[in-house]
């Protein structure tokens, strides 16, 4: 088979795979509820996972100074002074998987304060190495037709 | 296709006061980040110095400047300045020929790459307090300026970029990437060349200051671009040049200090990839917290994963691979795979950390102290990471090509060492998921 050919076709199983609609389980959403810790520099939990369309309640308490919790992706965000609680409620609507993170500068490692919330699957992680995968066949099938002639 | 063809960039390039400015301006720059360091505001991202150094510097030297340009960073940085003008007595007088220092050159066994990898993992180890602490950020850009001016009274030319410079080392391997490079046009013209200007100097300039012999240049590892060699070859036989991108990869290395280079820059990528941007509170202290037992653990395993476990993983790879060569010699070729794979890594990395954080650019610029100026009105942005919707295909699809460049080049050097690129390509695979994993 021509190695342009094979190349097509490993383009073309890469644009399926990263753009194909998978199904979305039919789970029911529910009401979800997390208390979150904060200190410097960490969450605790630092990984959430619910499913797609939950309604998410985080009772942030922070226990050392102010922080914040911003969810990338839904820009939203709840901020905590020492000792109290704070609450954020939204619909987790868009599946992945998202970073969370303090958005109030509270020392020196602020910047690296930062959790996962997973909503659903984490398809473009599985997307993606799919996709590496096919780029790993792809490599190792297809060579260089100046390749295969001085071989 | 030849830049230097083009009558503005090759007067651009020759004449020195474009070059001056620029350097004056990087060089107030950096004596600003390092008072900012040390008496500005200890919030770093309100702090000139962590906000400029580590966010936009950083952005621009891993986006742009390397992939695009290899060292055109070290063309215009101002670390060398100050100790390049005390060692020639000048700013832009011509060269006299007594040297004013002691002028001793780099002792044989520290003419390689090693001084280089050991500073950048010194500064890997701590980080965590660098990037986020202005005194520590600004003691060590000191600390650099003042060991470049130390050892121009030492050593000739430029001792500290060539050999000590800790980011110059990363620049200078993946520099081989960039589709940008200064070569001779002519072979010939150089071998009848009396007196090699180029290198030892001449009334119209210095000699490199690279200790590069220009006519002798197949890549782009060791020269700083700084354009001496243009100016002073009688024979208008150096050039800047447009070419491919890795052209430089088709030959591959057989140094060692190279080679672990690589595997330092693509441990350390994956390592800040999990500690830094990972959700693992745990790491994050212990990364931060230096001096204690559980920071020695981390400086321990830090270690260990750049000097035992991704060269071993990758030497049992390529143990078996049926060859005459010798082991040394198929890693060290085989290894030159790995420079475009972490050059991926640092900008899939970096993407994530700079978008996230790059709001704070504008508000320092206002206020690079921390001391309630508010010099551009900008003082009051509000932080708001950018772009993070596209942050997660951006990195990749950076992934994934950087995976397809570094199999094409271990194809290409496996073709040169008459050996299979299977074992390095599945160890690129492998790696690569690992990234992905910590990225999305």
């Amino acid at each position: 088979m021509n190695p342009r050919f094979k190349l097509l076709l490993f383009l073309m199983a890469g644009l399926v795979v990263a753009f194909a609609p998978l199904p979305v389980p039919a789970i029911a959403p529910q009401a979800r509820t997390f208390e979150l810790d904060a200190r410097q520099f960490t969450y605790s939990p630092s990984e959430l996972s619910v499913n797609q369309g939950d309604t998410v309640t985080i009772h942030l308490v922070s226990t050392d100074v102010v922080h914040g919790l911003y969810v990338d992706g839904y820009d939203v965000s709840v901020e905590a002074d020492p000792g109290q609680s704070a609450t954020l409620t939204f619909v987790a609507d868009k599946p992945g998987s998202f970073r969370f993170r303090c958005n109030i500068t509270c020392g020196a490692m602020h910047p690296f304060m930062i959790g996962k919330l997973t909503v659903g699957t984490n398809n473009w992680l599985y997307r993606s190495i799919t996709i590496l995968l096919l780029a790993l066949f792809a490599l190792i099938l297809i060579r260089p037709a100046k390749q295969a002639r001085t071989t | 296709m030849e830049l230097t063809h083009i009558p503005f960039i090759k007067n651009a390039l020759k004449n020195r006061y474009p070059q001056l400015a620029v350097f004056i301006v990087m060089l107030v720059g950096y004596i600003f980040a390092i008072l900012a360091g040390l008496i500005g505001t200890p919030v770093g991202s309100h702090n000139f110095s962590i906000v400029f150094v580590w966010i936009a510097w950083w952005a621009i030297l891993i986006l742009i400047a390397v992939p695009f340009f290899g060292r055109g960073w070290c063309a215009v940085c101002p670390i060398p300045l100050p100790g390049e003008w005390l060692q020639r007595g000048a700013i832009l007088s011509p060269p006299d020929k007594r040297p004013k220092w002691l002028n001793l050159r780099v002792p044989k066994m520290f003419r390689n790459i090693w001084l280089q990898n050991i500073s950048f993992l010194l500064l890997a180890l701590f980080s965590s307090v660098l990037l986020t602490t202005p005194n520590i950020t600004g003691i060590v850009l000191a600390a650099m300026l003042f060991a470049a001016i130390g050892l121009s009274t030492v050593f000739e030319r430029r001792a500290f970029c060539r050999y000590l410079c800790p980011v110059g080392g990363f620049i200078g391997l993946y520099s081989q990437t960039a589709p940008i490079e200064l070569r001779i046009k002519d072979k010939q013209v150089c071998v009848n060349c009396e007196g090699k200007p180029c290198y030892n100097g001449s009334s119209a300039g210095y000699g490199c200051p690279w200790d590069v012999f220009p006519g002798g240049l197949t890549k782009n590892t060791y020269c700083g671009l700084c354009m001496e060699c243009i100016r002073t070859c009688p024979h208008d036989n150096i050039a800047v040049n447009l070419r491919p991108f890795s052209a430089d990869l088709a030959k591959p290395t057989t140094r060692m200090d190279e080679a672990f280079k690589a595997f330092i820059m693509l441990g350390s990528a994956i390592i800040y990839a999990g500690v830094l941007l990972g959700p693992w509170g745990m790491l994050k202290d212990a990364a931060y917290n230096v001096g204690s037992g559980a920071w020695f653990i981390y400086a321990a395993v830090f270690l260990a994963i750049i000097f035992i476990v991704l060269p071993g993983l990758f030497t049992l790879g390529i143990l078996n691979t049926k060859n005459t060569l010798p082991l040394k010699h198929r890693f060290a070729s085989l290894s030159t795979a790995l420079i475009p794979l972490g050059l991926v890594f640092w900008v899939a990395f970096s993407l994530s950390f700079v978008l996230t954080n790059a709001s704070y650019i504008l508000a320092a610029l206002s206020d690079p102290l921390g001391l309630g100026w508010n010099l551009f009105g900008t003082a009051n942005i509000a932080w708001q990471p950018m772009l993070t919707s596209i942050l997660a295909p951006a990195q990749t699809l950076a992934l994934v090509g950087g995976l397809i460049w570094s199999a094409r080049t271990a194809q290409k050097a496996a073709s040169e060492t008459h050996t299979s690129p299977i074992p390095v390509i599945i160890y690129c695979f492998i790696l690569t998921a690992v990234m992905l994993w910590l990225l999305l």
